[in-house]
């Protein structure tokens, strides 16, 4: 079925997790109304999660989760050679995630804390960017299946994909949420990348940058408009550290 | 006759995480017979450390994508009962039908998506979008109706974001509630149907006696937070959750393992199944007997069928409480105000795969002194052990093929709906 005169391609898909939650993966079998569709654009070839069959011949490789063991490594460079289009999927991939707040802890007392005599191997947590190049970032904790959607959409038809670039508070005006700082909370709407449909501040939870920062954010000025209001240091330091995405730049 | 069996299940499909069941018999006699966790770990203990109370929520979340309302639950009752808080009721009533749409999103995920396909004979669901489009439907109008019972009411279905410590952040809109209401109703033919279906699965025939644990029911089918029981009949506070499960580090895989009364025993839907049985609803009682399930059932494949029967309860009961909820005066209170203090809390919540427990120390500012999470798979990782250890002897008895014993063993792990980077965090 032709759109536009464009034959659109049904990409073979296949979906790797490392070290995650496995709660972007499920995104893909959400959003039920549109789930028979969403399966039908797409070839998913390799489903660990979902699916017995494996098959190693796909075009785009959708990788959730942070790498934080050597086998990863491999494992990923090994995915990375096969695909056409590696995607990072989540933000655990995008920026390591929260998983990235274990490397401001000693690991070696922190295996000790964990499993005692037995420690286990760990490495410090990294984005898969840092390993591998990665084609296109899918940020979110986690993805957002609407927008995941558009970006097949835009793989199918062969067409370019931009992230938004406007902050979280664009689409937090769009749902006509009351302000949280209003309510005297904080929020990093002013300088998070949008494209969730801001379903924190709505939720009364504020944003916490899960989407990594907005283009051209102007965090500085944010840091000292949140401390004019009153919120300590340390409250912004902790929020803004865990999801990774205010730290790891590109 | 001797029989020789070799089955190496690297990395599992169809189970959240990752996980081998190996097994070698050779001539007759059991030579390997294991199953390994590989997740890689988190440190999520760790991290929490210095966290402040309202982050500690958050970052327990990410310990599973499955359960994350089950996490921010146990965590945010763990911060209340160490800090001396209450919620209103009209939030407990919040949090407990959240808690519904995550167990009927978790069972109907598990069910159609997961274990089905074994009983078609199919790689995964997804061939059956096109060969029985019906059922695919089915299982995303029941998946769905669970999803969006959290959506509305935690504001996110995975990972939640209206849960907050000393109560919920906003309460739904009362047009989301009355929709989700007819959306409810319009899925009770759609559970007839999927007993119907179950019903027309052979599940294998295993059986090893087990000691069950689960939370005590007082009145009603329990979910969040009471006493500890076991079908050996152990029983314990709450504050006792390590001596219910005395976890230890082994030296192979990354997931501790527990024992009770023996050497292992079973946390989830057939557990609290066995040890709950009288608190069903009768609609859920009704598909127990036509199921062919009662308690205390010892065949853990017959875990599908318990999750199934808790389906049909968590629906009607779900039902009820959008009743309650919108019979709540407008202005009931929704948060209890919270004020930080010196001490610890345990939070224990029955998540789709059992009992999860989470306990805090806090400074008296309200941030993490220490942590520890301690995770339903974690809890049945020894038992899926040793069914597969006896499962193998009873197949090397037996005689089968590879392939089947391969399927038997998968079959086996995955009734247990394992949530592997859960256990491993
Ligand atoms: S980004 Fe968030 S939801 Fe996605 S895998 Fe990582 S922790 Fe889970
Ligand atoms: S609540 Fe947050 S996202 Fe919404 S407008 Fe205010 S600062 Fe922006
Ligand atoms: S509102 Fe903020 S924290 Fe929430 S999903 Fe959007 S970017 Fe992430
Ligand atoms: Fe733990």
């Amino acid at each position: 079925m032709k759109y536009l005169r464009i034959e659109p391609r049904r990409p073979k898909v296949g979906i790797f997790d490392f070290t995650s939650c496995e709660g972007c993966e499920l995104q893909l079998v959400n959003h039920e109304e549109s789930l028979a569709d969403f399966l039908a654009c797409v070839e998913i070839v390799n489903f660990r999660e979902a699916s017995a069959a494996r098959d190693d011949t796909y075009d785009i490789a959708l990788v959730e989760g942070s790498i934080s063991r050597a086998d990863e490594v491999e494992r990923l460079k090994s995915i990375r050679a096969k695909a056409k289009t590696l995607v990072a999927f989540g933000s655990c991939a995008c920026f390591g995630g929260v998983n990235r707040l274990k490397n401001a802890c000693d690991l070696v007392a922190a295996n000790r804390e964990v499993y005692g005599a037995h420690p286990k191997e760990t490495l410090p947590v990294r984005a898969v960017k840092e390993i591998v190049p990665v084609d296109l970032e899918i940020p979110g904790c986690p993805v957002n299946k609407p927008e995941v959607e558009r970006i097949v959409q835009h793989l199918m038809m062969d067409l370019p994909f931009q992230l938004p670039v406007y902050p979280v508070c664009v689409e937090c005006k769009q749902r006509f949420t009351t302000c949280l700082y209003e309510r005297g909370e904080l929020c990093l709407g002013a300088i998070s990348r949008a494209g969730c449909d801001a379903p924190c501040p709505a939720g009364g939870l504020g944003c916490w940058g899960c989407r990594g920062p907005a283009l051209d954010a102007n965090v500085e000025a944010f840091r000292s408009m949140v401390r004019e209001r009153g919120f300590s240091q340390r409250e912004l330091d902790e929020r803004m550290s865990f999801f990774g995405g205010f730290e790891v730049r590109s | 006759m001797k029989v020789t069996l070799n089955v190496d299940l690297h990395h599992l499909p169809r189970v959240e995480g990752h996980g081998n069941v190996i097994v070698r018999v050779d001539r007759g006699s059991v030579v390997d017979a294991r199953w390994e966790v590989v997740e890689t770990p988190r440190y999520f203990e760790v991290m929490l450390k210095g966290k402040h109370f309202r982050t500690a929520a958050l970052l327990v979340s990410r310990i599973c994508g499955i359960c994350s309302i089950g996490h921010t639950l146990a965590s945010v009752r763990a911060t209340e009962r160490a800090f001396g808080v209450e919620p209103p009721p009209l939030a407990a009533k919040l949090r407990l039908l959240a808690k519904h749409g995550e167990t009927i999103q978790s069972h109907a995920l598990h069910l159609f998506f997961l274990a089905a396909p074994d009983f078609l004979d199919l790689p995964s669901v997804l061939p059956l979008v096109e060969a029985c489009p019906d059922v695919v439907a089915l299982a995303a109008r029941l998946k769905g109706v669970g999803n969006r019972l959290c959506d509305v009411v935690a504001g996110r279905t995975t990972h939640p974001v209206s849960i907050q410590v000393g109560g919920m952040a906003v309460r739904p809109a009362r047009a989301d509630l009355d929709r989700l209401r007819h959306e409810l109703v319009s899925v009770l033919p759609d559970l007839e149907s999927a007993v119907q279906l179950f019903r027309g699965f052979k599940l294998p025939e295993f059986e090893r006696e087990t000691e069950f644990v689960a939370l005590k029911g007082e009145g009603s089918y329990p979910w969040i937070g009471g006493r500890l029981i076991s079908t050996d009949g152990v029983e314990k506070d709450e504050d006792e959750y390590r001596a219910m499960t005395n976890e230890y580090v082994v030296e192979h895989g990354t997931s501790k393992w527990c024992r009770l009364s023996r050497d292992s025993f079973a946390v989830g839907a057939l557990a609290r199944f066995n040890n709950n049985f009288r608190f069903l609803r009768p609609e859920a009682k009704k598909v127990a007997a036509a199921l062919g399930l009662a308690p205390i059932d010892h065949n853990p494949y017959r875990n599908d069928l318990a999750q199934l029967v808790e389906l049909v309860h968590c629906v009607h009961e779900a039902l009820l409480s959008i009743d309650e909820i919108q019979a709540a005066p407008s202005d009931a209170e929704l948060r209890a105000p919270v004020v930080p203090r010196a001490g610890s809390g345990v939070g224990a919540v029955e998540v789709p795969r059992g009992i999860l427990y989470h306990r805090y120390t806090y400074d008296s500012e309200g941030y993490v002194v220490s942590a520890d999470c301690v995770i339903p798979t974690t809890q049945n990782n020894k038992n899926i052990h040793n069914d597969v250890v006896a499962l193998v002897h009873s197949l090397a008895k037996r005689g089968v093929s590879d392939r089947e014993a391969e399927r038997l063993c998968a079959m086996l792990v995955r009734a247990y709906d394992p949530c592997i980077s859960c256990s491993v965090h």
